[in-house]
C-alpha cells in the first residue's frame, strides 16, 4: 500500500492546495479514491494526486546570521516612502 | 403495468436492494477509502433507484416511497443475486462485477428506449455507472485467480443471468423477507399516511 497526496483546486485558475491523503495500492485505486474522497461533492474542479515519496520536503533553513532583509518584515517601507513622498513633493494620499 | 413500468421496476428494484446490501459494508470494509468508495456507490445505487421509481409513479399514479416501501416483498422484481447477504468481500466484489456486467447491457437497451424520458434517465445514470464499473474491473484485476475470488464468481454468476431476463425474476430468497423487514421497519411503525 502506498500513501497518495491529494491537491485539489477548487475553482478553475485558482492554486491547488493540500486536501489530505489517502492510502492505496496502485495509481487508479488513488484516483478513484481520491476521487471520492475530494471531489464528488461539487468541492473541486480538479485534483492532484501524487504518491508521497514523489515529494521532497524541505524543512532544514539556515539563517545563522538573522539576515533580516531576508525577510518581508526586515524592510519597514512606511518612512522610506514618506521621505520618497517629500522629495518629490507629493502629500501621501 | 405496461412494459415500460415493468422494465423500470426491475432495474429500480434491483438497485434499491443492492445498495441496501452494499451499504452493509459501511464501516467495516478491508480499508477506509474502501468504506467510503463503496458507501458512496451504495448511495449512487439507492439514488438511481429513486430517480426510476419516480419515473414508474408519474406513470402509476404514486410516489417513489410507496413504490420502494410499501410493497409486500413478493411483488419486489429484483433478482435474487442482489437479494443476498454477502459480508464476505470476494463475494461482494464477484456479485459487484457480475451486476454492473449486466446493468451496462441492460443501460445499453435503456438508452436506445424510444421513450425521452428513459433513455434520458439511462444516459444520466450510466454515466455514473462508468465509475461503478471501473471500481469493479480493478477489483477484479485485484482478485483475479484468487482461489477464494474464483469460487466467488463460478458461486454467483449462473444467478447472473436472471439480471438480464425478465422471466427469470418473480421467485426471492427468504433474505428479501428479512431484508424488506429491515427496510421497511421504521416507515410501517408510522401511522398511515404520514409525510417524510
Amino acid at each position: 500500500m502506498t500513501i497518495w497526496e491529494v491537491f485539489r483546486q477548487e475553482r478553475k485558475g485558482q492554486a491547488f492546495q493540500h486536501a489530505g491523503s489517502i492510502e492505496a495500492p496502485d495509481e487508479r485505486f488513488a484516483e478513484w479514491y481520491a476521487r471520492e474522497q475530494y471531489g464528488r461533492r461539487g468541492e473541486s474542479t480538479a485534483l492532484w494526486v501524487v504518491p508521497r515519496e514523489a515529494v521532497h520536503e524541505i524543512d532544514d533553513f539556515a539563517d545563522e546570521l538573522q539576515k533580516n532583509y531576508h525577510r518581508v518584515d526586515g524592510y519597514p517601507l512606511k518612512e522610506k516612502l514618506a521621505r520618497a513622498r517629500e522629495r518629490a513633493g507629493t502629500a501621501a494620499s | 403495468m405496461s412494459e415500460r413500468a415493468q422494465q423500470l421496476l426491475e432495474a429500480a428494484d434491483d438497485e434499491l436492494i443492492l445498495g441496501w446490501r452494499n451499504s452493509e459494508w459501511t464501516g467495516i470494509a478491508p480499508l477506509l477509502e474502501e468504506d467510503v468508495a463503496f458507501s458512496s456507490i451504495a448511495q449512487n445505487e439507492i439514488g438511481h433507484a429513486r430517480a426510476l421509481y419516480e419515473l414508474v409513479a408519474r406513470e402509476l399514479d404514486t410516489t417513489a416511497d410507496q413504490l420502494a416501501f410499501d410493497r409486500p416483498p413478493e411483488e419486489y422484481r429484483c433478482a435474487p443475486l442482489v437479494e443476498v447477504r454477502l459480508l464476505d468481500w470476494e463475494k461482494t466484489i464477484a456479485r459487484h462485477y457480475l451486476y454492473e456486467e449486466a446493468d451496462s447491457i441492460r443501460l445499453e437497451r435503456l438508452k436506445q428506449s424510444d421513450d425521452p424520458e428513459v433513455a434520458g434517465l439511462a444516459a444520466k445514470i450510466d454515466r455514473e455507472e462508468a465509475y461503478h464499473r471501473m471500481h469493479a474491473q480493478m477489483w477484479f484485476e485485484r482478485l483475479e485467480g484468487e482461489p477464494r475470488f474464483t469460487a466467488a464468481l463460478d458461486e454467483l454468476r449462473p444467478q447472473a443471468g436472471a439480471l438480464l431476463d425478465s422471466e427469470q425474476r418473480g421467485d426471492h430468497t427468504p433474505e428479501l423477507t428479512e431484508l424488506w423487514e429491515e427496510m421497511t421497519m421504521v416507515r410501517r411503525s408510522l401511522p398511515a399516511g404520514t409525510t417524510w
